[in-house]
């Protein structure tokens, strides 16, 4: 059911690694077979992770997969049972918060609300040995970096949302942690001010270059924020990687099931690379799932391709040559979402099972795609992913 | 990606390592429990441990031997026991004992004379029989020998064992055992009574337009600031033998239980009125809108609709009101005459009798209404909250005017009744000798002519209960704070929970008496305090321990449960925050808190009363023991000052809280 709900994968995914300032550079937090125990529930299964100096990495997962205790337990606010925790190459493991080294900002912001803005961002920085004029500068300079100098004499309370989500960044910035810990930062927030702080803060941490660790439970914060996105379910990592290799390469089905939309088709293995579905075989993306073992195919709606509204229809001009994996299907529903069409196809070969394609705009122009009408797909064999059935 | 191992790995838990703070909260927060355990667990403890000690002279454990005339042939030695059953000269009911018990031995042998040459030797036979010879305590299986003008000054001393006895001599007591039924029956009449009246306020205020809301408002909170004496001093004034309107009563007397029931009704009104309002103001308008979009009558709403979701609320202050009424002891000592309360017994048993044992077992059955009706409270409250959601829409009443007029009468005879008590005793204060002679005195405020104390009592009252305000809110709040925004140490905070809870269901006359059993002992190292200002000050911070916390959580649980993190993640200390930010923003209720102390302190009799001393008399048990010595209007006088000090500190905390509000509290309304 989950196509159902999430929306919005980007319609133009390429393989274009985005990791850029984090590639060549060293490491910075260590995470070493980290469990945490609640009594019998294990909230984290040895989970191991490496994140580079002045990456932005994103724990992504649905709520309950383990990733705010693991952000907690970096931040040494809930101590896991067992494993080690490296930053900078110091062992943090169980060291107190006020011992360790990062900035945090909340869901909930904890802005102190007796206290001014500017009050609020020196909050960290006042102390006996600093010069007042130290501090004021460095507050002025924050309150400048988040484009807040006009509220300093404000109350939080006077403020909106994203003002006081940004105030929360600067305040934790002030003391230049080495790390920066943000815990849902955005979903206190409304959809459109979530947008535009998405691009704010990560244009800020890229401007600073302060390696960051977020949680989110939003893919799409995650895809459009993240150098690496840290999939995560159950208490481990399900699988690591840039925006476009969890989205493109999903390593498993989880995965490609939590990130953006799925078409899950059961199967079975004839061969390396085929597969017999239902009525019907098809070529897949290679694999070394056995052959004869049930299997789930996978394939985003974005990834088929429409071919007209018949095998011969006379304005497809993509249709010369060897085709791999066509399927006849008709257009049982079609729901016009703004940018594109999302169009649920049912084809004798697929049993009773209902394909979604999301077609662009142009494209039902161009092909004449409508309720009811015959078409013809395919199912680009690189595209379909296999995975092994679940449990 | 999964690779991970599915186990976890063998070995000890990780223990963090424990920064400078948490090291510096969890001793404050053991600080604070130390406290409480010595002042209210262990006093309780004590309390509960004397009502099952049974005193018991057991002479079975006593040897005798006797010489002849010669002072040198004993006879072959035999148990008292033995002894007694030979001569029946010790009586059954003389075997029972206090714990000063004395049992002199000379009744055993009909031919005793102390200047005969006899002599006498006696053993304990195990390590607890003990007696005495003038006041040298022996004890154990050694033989002592006595000559007779010796033998003359022994006295058995009686074994302390273990069980119910108590008890039982209390429950064939029927002279003792009808103060249960009494204190039910006054407890019950008036908790109806009060729960009627107060809902009717209640309802006056929160659902219609009347005039004067402010007015009544300020009206019905004033017995809080009073003393539970003074309503019975102004009923006595009003019904008494040389009272007003005595033929109202038609013959009735005053003194007993219409007069408790009265008293009780205008004491307990303000903490009714607060519970039944409260309920009542958190009404969703939304059902109302529903029922008369329904086509229900008003009748049918109010059934339905306005006495369901305020249920919990007149539960809780049904048991609040009971719990109060049974437990006080100032107003039926002052009214009740001879009919007598559970709380009333402790003290003539204590005061009057020196029983404490007898005290302790009252005390006992004191505490059985005061904790079930805690525990239904606790029940309840825990269910109020769910009632209200961020969605209801709050109710405002439309302005009808028959109906706002009839509120403002109900609200006007209320009123009437609280300032008529206050004013007789106004009054008689006053004048010359109400209500014969009208000249206007201030003869009954020279205190120093009095028994009670005099001025020095009403300055002791006003420093105990500033210091119980300054060191109560702080030991509450600080306490408070290390509960609420501590990490880990669980068992220690959960233990501290219930301490902190404890004191809601102890009625202050048990405390008090704890606190003589605990104190008073010469082998406790505290005995020191014991007769000072300081144990006066400490129970009753520890009397109105539990109302203060719960007022200090629930502001402490409406701050970001993440400002510790955060502090902590700037490199920030504890206290840092504690000053700049905690404090701050909890202001109000610090204030709350501190006025809640001190006008309670100033009003409190219960547990004092045990725990005075001629350095430390305090001006409401001035007036509770000038009303005894029959000095009414010095009594009623006195309790006009602690009513008119009360005032006088709730304008001081208005001031205060207004002034300080407005530097710390900018915030709330910028």
């Amino acid at each position: 059911m989950r196509h159902e709900i999430l929306a919005g994968a980007p319609a133009t995914p390429t393989d274009v690694s985005l990791a850029g300032a984090g590639a060549a550079m060293p490491s910075y937090l260590e995470i070493e077979a980290l469990w945490k125990v609640f009594g019998k529930f294990a909230a984290l299964k040895g989970v191991s992770l490496t994140v580079k100096e002045g990456e932005f990495v994103c724990f992504l997962g649905p709520s309950g997969c383990g990733k705010t205790t693991l952000l907690r337990a970096i931040a040494g606010l809930d101590l896991q049972t067992q494993g080690t925790i490296r930053q900078g190459g110091r062992d943090i493991s169980t060291l107190p918060p006020s011992k360790r080294d990062y900035g945090i900002v909340f869901q909930s912001y904890a802005l102190f609300p007796n206290l001014t803005i500017e009050r609020n961002i020196a909050f960290g920085l006042e102390n006996a040995k600093r010069p007042k004029a130290e501090i004021q500068a460095r507050v002025a300079e924050l309150l400048d970096l988040v484009g807040l100098s006009a509220q300093a004499k404000k109350y939080p309370a006077q403020l909106s949302g994203g003002q006081q989500q940004r105030i929360a960044l600067a305040r934790a910035m002030a003391i230049a942690p080495g790390l920066l810990l943000l815990d849902e930062p955005l979903s206190a927030l409304d959809a459109k001010v979530r947008v535009h702080l998405r691009h704010e803060i990560k244009e800020l941490q890229r401007k600073l270059g302060v390696t960051t660790v977020m949680v989110t439970h939003d893919q799409e914060e995650a895809l459009a924020m993240a150098d690496r996105i840290v999939v995560m379910n159950h208490g481990v990592i399900e699988q690591v990687g840039t925006p476009t290799e969890v989205y493109r390469h999903p390593t498993t089905l989880f995965v490609a099931d939590f990130i953006g939309e799925t078409n899950k088709i059961p199967a079975r293995v004839l061969a390396n690379g085929r597969l017999a579905s239902a009525g019907t075989e098809l070529a897949c993306a290679p694999h070394d799932i056995p052959v004869g073992s049930a299997v789930t195919a996978v394939i985003r709606p974005v990834d088929i391709i429409p071919h007209g509204t018949g095998a011969r229809s006379p304005g497809a001009p993509d249709t010369v040559g060897t085709l791999e994996n066509l399927v006849e299907t008709a257009v049982v529903k079609m729901e016009f979402l703004g940018s594109f069409w999302r169009c649920r196809l049912t084809s004798p070969r697929f049993g009773d099972h209902v394909l979604v394609a999301d077609l662009s705009i142009n494209a039902v122009r161009r092909l004449r795609v409508a309720e009811g009408a015959d078409m013809l797909i395919e199912l680009p064999r690189d595209r379909v992913l296999v995975f092994a059935k679940e449990g | 990606m999964s690779a991970a191992p599915l186990a976890l790995p063998t070995g000890p838990a990780l223990r963090p390592q424990v920064a400078g703070d948490d090291i510096v909260k969890r001793g404050l927060m053991i600080v604070i429990m130390l406290y409480l355990l010595v002042t209210l667990a262990a006093p309780l403890y004590v309390l509960l441990s004397k009502s099952v000690s049974v005193y018991r002279f057991d002479l079975a454990t006593f040897e005798i031997q006797r010489s002849d005339a010669t002072g040198q042939n004993f006879s072959a030695p035999k148990t008292v026991a033995q002894l007694n059953a030979e001569t029946g000269a010790i009586a059954p009911d003389q075997l029972e004992a206090g714990s000063d018990g004395r049992l002199s031995l000379t009744s055993l042998f009909k031919d005793f004379n102390f200047r005969s040459p006899v002599k006498y030797r006696l053993r304990g036979m195990d390590a607890s029989a003990s007696f005495l010879i003038g006041s040298e305590l022996h004890r154990g299986p050694d033989w002592v020998e006595l000559d007779s003008n010796m033998f003359r000054r022994v006295a058995l001393r009686p074994a302390t064992t273990t069980g119910l006895d108590n008890f039982i001599t209390y429950f064939s007591t029927p002279s003792l055992t009808r103060a249960i039924w009494n204190s039910a029956i006054i407890g019950i009449i008036t908790t109806g009574l009060v729960i009627v009246i107060a809902f009717g306020l209640a309802y006056a205020f929160n659902r219609s337009r009347m005039r004067g809301k402010g007015f009544f408002r300020l009206v019905t909170a004033i017995p809080i600031l009073v003393p539970s004496l003074l309503p019975g001093i102004a009923l006595v004034y009003l019904f008494g033998n040389q009272g007003l309107l005595k033929d109202v009563l038609m013959g009735h007397s005053i003194y007993g239980p219409i007069g408790i029931v009265i008293g009780s009704v205008f004491f307990t009104l303000p903490h009714a009125l607060m519970i039944i309002s409260t309920a009542l103001a958190t009404a969703d308008a939304r059902h109302y809108e529903a029922a008369t979009s329904l086509g229900a009558t008003k009748w049918r709403t109010f059934w339905t609709v306005t006495v369901p979701g305020a249920r919990y609320g007149i539960i809780s202050a049904a048991f609040v009101v009971f719990t109060l009424v049974v437990t006080d002891f100032g107003l039926p000592k002052v009214i009740g005459g001879q009919y007598n309360m559970l709380a009333v017994d402790i003290y003539k048993q204590v005061i009057g009798q020196q029983n404490f044992e007898m005290g302790a077992v009252v005390s006992v059955l004191l505490l059985v209404p005061a904790v079930a009706a805690f525990l239904v409270d606790r029940a309840v409250q825990s269910r109020q909250v769910s009632l209200l959601s961020a969605r209801s829409v709050p109710y405002a009443p439309k302005p009808k005017t028959a109906f706002d007029w009839a509120c403002f009468a109900y609200c006007t005879l209320v009123a009437i009744f609280i300032l008529a008590m206050i004013g007789v005793c106004q009054l008689a204060a006053s004048v010359k000798f109400w209500p014969y002679d009208l000249t206007p005195t201030l003869r009954n405020f020279r205190f120093d002519l009095m028994d009670g104390g005099g001025w020095a009592a009403y300055y002791n009252s006003i420093t105990m209960a500033l210091l119980t305000a300054i060191f109560g809110t702080g030991i509450v709040f600080v306490g408070a704070y290390m509960v609420e925004k501590s990490d880990g140490f669980h068992i220690g905070r959960a233990l501290f929970h219930f301490l902190a809870m404890l004191p809601m269901a102890v009625p202050g006359m048990v405390l008090g008496l704890g606190y003589i059993f605990f104190f008073n002992n010469p082998a406790n190292p505290l005995h020191a305090i014991y007769g000072t200002m300081a144990i006066l000050v400490v129970c009753t911070i520890s009397h109105f321990y539990t109302v203060s916390h719960l007022t200090a959580l629930t502001a402490l649980k409406q701050m970001d449960r993440e400002f510790e993190a955060v502090a902590a993640s700037l490199k920030q200390p504890f206290h840092r925050l504690f000053f700049r930010v905690t404090i701050p923003v909890c202001l109000p209720a610090v204030l709350d808190i501190a006025i809640y102390m001190f006008v309670n302190a100033m009003t409190t009799v219960s547990a004092l009363v045990f725990l005075y001393s001629t350095q430390t008399q305090l001006a409401s048990v001035a007036v509770l023991n000038m009303d005894d010595a029959g000095d009414i209007a010095p009594a009623a006088a006195m309790g006009m000052m602690i009513f008119y000090t009360n005032v006088a500190a709730r304008l001081v905390h208005m001031v205060i809280a207004r002034r300080l509000l407005a530097r710390t509290q900018a915030w709330r309304y910028a």
